[in-house]
């Protein structure tokens, strides 16, 4: 099964990469852009086709290695 | 003194601080981030500066979940002295024996230059050949050196006086234009409750001889080594 784990900065947490990416965007011109946070998608291919226990593990991998819960969120998807 | 010095693979760093151990008298091992186990007698571990991983995920992510980490983890838990510097600062935080993270630089910039560093206390064997308040000038070379912790993890650092060292002037003033990264309260280095952990973003073992820009990094050494 495909599954993609989302990382996301906590709000609150400042993320200097984002607002120069804003910047960047404003200065191209690009209307209707308020503000820019960035984040991390990881495409994960899981060896198991029990739903819960691909969340299980997704969870696992997170908490433990992909995302640092000091100053991120992670969202789990099982595709 | 029996100090080890872990290499990962992209440390670059551990020669430097092996060598201003040696210098200060120290005996120096090295090990390998993929023991299991530290050289028997390690008095001291160091976790050199450099890119372990390429700084792929997160700077220290990778290496902080290394098998000697688990190794290091005991060694901290029964007193034993660690120091990181550098990317040994963010594999500390990483891997949980130190709280907080350290984020990109507030101006986004890799910064390389001489900096002041106040000395908040002198009762630990890191700072024990410093005098309390001692502005010394050392080196930093980070692109990702912005300590930021929680507020509660903020209020118990500073109320239990870890904070090993703060961005300064050349007078030993800590003032925001001090601060080179966005550093919370200019924090260049945190102890672990028991202050037998010390992390730091500035390079002490390159200020080691005045033939390289002077001696201000020796006392950390040789107070270690004492």
């Amino acid at each position: 099964m495909k599954a993609r784990v989302t990382v996301t900065l906590k709000n609150g947490v400042l993320d200097p990469q984002g607002k120069a990416i804003e910047g960047a965007l404003k200065s191209l011109g690009v209307d209707g852009i308020a503000s820019v946070r960035q984040g991390k998608v990881f495409d994960i291919e899981v060896n198991t086709a029990d739903k819960a226990k691909a969340e299980a593990a997704l969870k696992a991998a997170s908490e433990k290695l992909l995302a640092n819960t000091v100053i991120e969120n992670f969202k789990v998807e099982v595709l | 003194m029996h100090a080890a010095v872990i290499t990962f693979p992209g440390s670059n760093r551990e020669g430097d601080v092996a060598r201003a151990l040696t210098r200060a008298g120290a005996k120096v091992s090295a090990a390998w981030h993929a023991d299991y186990d530290l050289p028997a007698g390690t008095d001291l571990v160091v976790l050199p500066g450099g890119f372990s991983y390429g700084d792929y995920l997160r700077c220290g992510a990778i290496a902080g979940r290394a098998h000697i980490m688990e190794a290091v983890r005991k060694h901290a838990a029964k007193g034993g002295l660690v120091l990181g510097i550098c990317n040994g600062f963010q594999i500390l935080c990483e891997s949980g024996l130190l709280p907080g993270i350290l984020t990109r630089n507030a101006e986004l910039k890799f910064i390389c230059k001489m900096q002041h560093l106040k000395v908040e206390r002198t009762d630990t064997p890191f700072t024990r050949g410093y005098a309390r308040g001692q502005a010394i000038e050392v080196c930093i070379a980070h692109g990702e050196g912005n300590y930021i912790c929680d507020d509660e993890t903020l209020k118990r650092l500073e109320g239990e006086d870890r904070v090993a060292f703060r961005y300064c002037d050349a007078s030993g003033v800590v003032t925001a234009e001090a601060n080179p990264n966005g550093s919370l309260n200019g924090i260049a280095g945190i102890y672990s409750d028991k202050r037998n952990v010390l992390g730091m973003m500035p390079h002490p073992e390159n200020l080691i001889e005045s033939l390289t820009g002077g001696t201000d990094g020796l006392g950390m050494f040789k107070g270690l080594a004492a």
